[in-house]
């Protein structure tokens, strides 16, 4: 589906995980990119129909790349760099308020 | 285009698309008028779309029983009233009214309220039912409430709902009861003619046996056109709204609330700054301080939405309901809690416009009472 464009990156690479199978990514990409790269789609689901989603802007802007990173709800998941070992997980619906994260 | 095409002939002509005006629109369709709606636009000053949703009762009409007796009316007919908008257009408007709290931030505060919804009770002959809440006993029904909350006010005839599905209902309802809406029409002057008015917007005229002034902020201008007076005033308010979370939050508070799709709506302010509907850095960290002290969960929750919105206040915050003694069939509606008072409004109120008796209450509700006296 999306690929790194062929030859000349030497970036180290990070691994993390997705719902805790084990994604290859570069050292600063996005978390949203990297996602893409390894066909984790959907990201999320809608809190009120449930529908699946997608990253559509890699910008910042359309908020459809939601996901849980490191415990973390809600985070766009193209505005954060990948890190080793990373936890990330779908965000299913609308997220927990009580006993939420920080 | 002729001046005949311009023209629109109506019996009714309510002016003003908002809560106001629709729910009054929507009761005299109902009620087999045929009726022409005239909506301003989208740079007008829309308090249908700003404000917070509630359906209130508690500490309305301090000092005047007649309004406390109006809103407790009128909440008592929400739930028929949004039954019958959601069997008409399929719209539920997310009402809610399983009580409603007031939080307390200091004994102070907690003394002072009750000391009104008290005073309320005595007036309305002990017909009132509210309860204090210490902080034990609010835990008790929100568990969620922080530890610095000295305690609440809770009235049970308190409620809220989606005030935009509101208007989305009763404009469907109205349409699809006949009536006619006219968008992005701005009544610049009105006319007196023999047998009724002529309202004209633009390049449009219409002409009307009856008119409904109900443009919130705007009867002020419009009022004077009609022999009818309406000194309403903005009052800034600016609210918070986060992304959707699980729902935590059943009842309604006065500064914070859940709605039905998960979002919690945080409020407010109240600023007299005149037409001016942006929002401020401070007041917004004012807002948002209050509402982690009520509720500490919402640190980690992300605000996806800021907003400011003008009430229109009447000097004494009351409505301004009158029939224009000089051009008879001019009428002025107009109130601050639209939300509260629209079964009423499509009811009762309506009834009253179209010749039936004047509601009990209404007589309390004359714009006579701000003018001046001699000393």
């Amino acid at each position: 589906m999306f690929k790194h464009i062929e030859g000349g990156d030497t970036r180290a690479r990070v691994r993390l995980q997705f719902d805790g199978r084990p994604i290859e990514a570069r050292a600063g990409d996005s978390v949203a990119l990297a996602l893409l790269q390894g066909g984790c789609i959907p990201f999320r689901t809608t809190p009120v129909s449930g529908a699946p989603r997608a990253p559509l802007c890699l910008m910042g802007v359309c908020f459809e790349c939601l996901l849980e990173v490191d415990g973390r709800a809600n985070v766009q998941g193209c505005m954060v760099e990948v890190r080793d070992g990373m936890q990330v997980r779908r965000q299913e619906g609308a997220r927990d308020a009580i006993g939420g994260e920080r | 285009m002729t001046q005949s095409a311009n023209t629109v002939e109506t019996d009714w002509l309510v002016v003003g698309g908002g809560v106001v005006g629709t729910s009054l629109a929507y009761g005299l369709v109902r009620a087999g008028e045929r009726v022409c709606l005239l909506d301003e636009g989208d740079d007008a000053f829309r308090a249908a779309r700003g404000n917070f949703g509630l359906v209130w009762v508690q500490s309305k009409g301090a000092g005047s029983p007649a309004y406390a007796r109006w809103t407790v009316d009128a909440a008592a007919a929400w739930p028929a009233f949004a039954a019958e908008l959601a069997e008409r257009t399929g719209v539920d408007v997310e009402l809610s009214q399983i009580g409603g709290l007031v939080m307390c931030l200091d004994d102070a505060e907690l003394t002072e309220r009750t000391n009104v919804l008290a005073s309320i009770r005595a007036d309305l002959g002990g017909d009132y039912p509210f309860e204090v809440l210490d902080h034990r006993a609010l835990r008790e029904l929100v568990p969620q409430v922080g530890p610095c909350v000295a305690g609440a006010l809770y009235g049970p005839l308190d409620g809220h709902l989606n005030p935009l599905r509101l208007l989305r209902a009763l404009v469907q309802a109205f349409q699809a009861g006949g009536g006619t809406l006219c968008a992005g029409e701005r009544v610049a002057g009105i006319e007196r003619l023999a047998d009724g008015f002529l309202a004209t917007a633009g390049a449009k005229v219409f002409r009307s046996r009856h008119i409904v002034l109900a443009a919130g902020l705007g009867n002020r201008a419009l009022a004077p056109m009609v022999g009818l007076q309406a000194p309403v005033q903005p009052n800034r308010g600016q609210v918070l709204v986060t992304e959707r979370v699980q729902p935590f939050l059943r009842h309604p508070s006065l500064y914070v609330r859940q709605t039905g799709e998960g979002v919690v709506q945080i409020g407010d302010s109240k600023e007299d700054v005149g037409f001016d509907d942006n929002t401020t850095l401070s007041e917004l960290s004012r807002i948002a301080a209050r509402a982690l002290k009520c509720f500490p969960l919402l640190e980690g929750i992300n605000i996806v939405r800021t907003w400011g919105a003008l009430r229109v206040m009447s000097p004494d915050g009351l409505p301004i309901y009158q029939a224009s003694a000089s051009c008879p069939g001019a009428f002025v509606v107009t109130c601050h809690s639209g939300i509260t008072l629209a079964a009423l409004h499509a009811g009762a109120l309506v009834h009253w416009l179209r010749g039936g008796p004047e509601p009990g209450p209404l007589k309390a509700f004359k714009a006579e009472r701000f003018d001046v006296q001699a000393h």
